[in-house]
């Protein structure tokens, strides 16, 4: 547990000792402010609510969540100093576990540094803040699915650009496993089962079901389970790439 | 002597390709190990096993009573390791760096300035403590790596190439580092430097392609050499008739002669490594040749390197 927190500390100031936290705040909020109000026609709509904001996340994330991931393990299988670091008395657990929360942890930073659009939608109606609240939520633990999922394949390489590609590209079959793109090549031969299992992998399927406002308990279950699976993958991943 | 590692049958296989082949060999406290070996012939594999960053395919290592394999996290807290090419986190300082290793190893508050501030001016880094690893000069990047396996004052010290790359006086200065640490642990160094083991070990053990080959002191090792005992003689003049007399005496198996940029001398080279410096100078004397120089050899460990390994 000690150990965990250490390395978190260390992970996280990592992302600030660089560029790369500056530039990812800033580009995420313009991004995320472009296609509030322009592609999502925020005032257009007259509704006081977010649903424009969140709506774009899985998107958002699509493209910036692996930049924040690709670093993680291939860095440090890069510069050898993955050697150092699992040389020192700390377990594979609190290793995977500790970059893993400072990777979050940075998401999360960045995520509430939306909050002017709260202020924003608060100030021009009466916005159901619950909903907004648990949209928040569902948008960090998917930030979390996408993060734990990028720090696994992060692992599998030491090019960082390849970790990059690689985790945009699951990401991007996670995210619309439940659309006519996946689907629709899976219908003509695979079974109903199958068909149901992919369908409900979907990311956007379970986010949309927490952007209604109800944290339902198999949606939040669903992403801790994608964290926790790819987290143990990611662990394996070490183990065996390590050394190569 | 306390064994404070033990290594045990180590083997790594890599694929089809076996990298360490049942490499046994044990350290005492006081003892500074030399590992020698062509490159690629496993000695980072060895080392990486027994610091257990790679898990051995059989066999094991263990350290201070702590089983690398059943107990991973115990060894690793009796070991400082460098590894090869002291790889640190590259944006860090090494302030920032040695406060992160003082907390990974469970230090904090004064105890973890007294250990860094120690480890510190062991490995003389205070005037760069604030500027990035990554601007560091190799030499100052090696002292940071040395200075983060020393920091928690460990029982036993594994070094993987702890001066390659250095100059001879950064060189120098790790040596007399290792040398003053040497009473109170255990040290395992790797090196290809022949020069090294002289000046710091107190055993070698020689491996290649993956077998240990040798374990044994460094003057024992030269003592294998061909030119062990060897007399070097060099005259004023009239080698010739000298090289003719010297191959008679009973204990000479054979004379070379030495031209080494004008500087010429023989090389006399015992009979199955025998003393023969008495006889050799008792023939100078009874000759009266002129000398100018005359000089036993101990036994020159490339050599012996070479005929181990080849």
């Amino acid at each position: 547990m000690h150990s965990t927190w250490v390395i978190f500390r260390r992970e996280l100031a990592s992302y600030f000792t660089t560029p790369l936290a500056y530039v990812f705040i800033v580009i995420f909020l313009a991004m995320a402010g472009a296609l509030t109000f322009f592609v999502g026609n925020f005032f257009d709509r007259g509704q006081a609510d977010l649903l424009p904001f969140f709506n774009y996340h899985p998107w958002l994330y699509l493209v910036l969540i692996p930049a924040l991931a690709m670093r993680l393990w291939a860095e440090e299988r890069k510069s050898g100093t993955i050697e150092l670091f699992l040389t020192l008395p700390v377990s594979i657990g609190s290793a995977v576990f500790g970059k893993f929360l400072a990777a979050w942890a940075f998401a999360a930073i960045a995520l509430a540094l939306t909050f002017p659009f709260w202020i924003t939608v608060n100030v021009l109606g009466q916005p159901d803040n619950g909903v907004i609240l648990a949209s928040y939520i569902g948008s960090l633990l998917m930030a979390g699915a996408f993060l734990s999922i990028g720090a696994a394949l992060s692992a599998l390489t030491k090019n960082q650009v390849i970790a990059f590609v690689v985790t945009a590209a699951a990401c991007f079959i996670f995210t619309v496993s439940g659309s006519p793109i996946v689907l629709g090549f899976l219908t003509p031969w695979a079974p109903t089962a199958l068909i149901n299992v992919v369908a409900s992998l979907s990311f956007l399927t379970h986010f949309n079901a927490i952007m209604r406002g109800v944290i339902e308990v198999p949606d939040a279950v669903f992403f801790v389970s994608v964290i926790a699976l790819f987290l143990y993958a990611n662990a394996v991943i070490v183990e065996l790439k390590k050394a190569d | 002597m306390a064994k404070m590692v033990e290594v045990r049958d180590l083997t790594r296989r890599f694929g089809a390709i076996l990298a360490v082949d049942r490499v046994s060999f044990s350290v005492g406290r006081g003892e500074v190990l030399g590992f020698l070996g062509p490159n690629g012939a496993g000695k980072s594999t060895t080392m990486k096993m027994i610091t257990g960053f790679l898990a051995p395919t059989e066999g094991t290592a263990v350290v201070c009573g702590a089983d690398i394999v059943a107990d991973p996290i115990a060894a690793k807290r009796r070991i400082g390791y460098l590894p090869e090419g002291a790889p640190a986190y590259p944006d860090m300082t090494p302030r920032s760096f040695l406060r992160f290793i003082a907390a990974v190893r469970g230090y904090a508050g004064d105890e973890a300035k007294r250990r860094i501030d120690l480890a510190v001016a062991r490995t003389a880094l205070a005037s760069v403590m604030e500027q990035p690893i990554e601007t560091l000069s190799k030499g100052f990047k090696r002292r940071v790596g040395l200075a983060q396996a020393l920091l928690h004052d460990p029982d036993v010290l594994i070094l993987d190439e702890p001066t390659d790359g250095l100059d001879p006086n950064q060189k120098h200065e790790v040596r007399t580092l290792i040398r003053a640490l040497a009473p109170e642990k255990a040290i395992v160094i790797s090196t290809h430097l022949l020069e090294e083991v002289d000046a710091v070990c107190s055993r070698a053990i020689v491996i290649a392609a993956g077998r240990l080959l040798a374990d044994a002191t460094p003057v024992e090792l030269a003592a294998r050499s061909r030119l062990h005992n060897a007399v070097r003689v060099s005259l004023a003049a009239g080698h010739d008739e000298a090289e003719t007399a010297l191959r008679r005496l009973p204990g000479v198996a054979a004379v070379e002669r030495i031209d080494e940029a004008g500087d010429r001398a023989l090389l006399v080279l015992p009979r199955g490594g025998q003393a023969i410096v008495g006889e050799v100078t008792d023939l100078v004397r009874t000759a009266g040749w002129a000398v100018r120089g005359l000089s036993v050899e101990r036994g020159r460990l490339d050599e012996v390197f070479r005929t181990i390994t080849a």
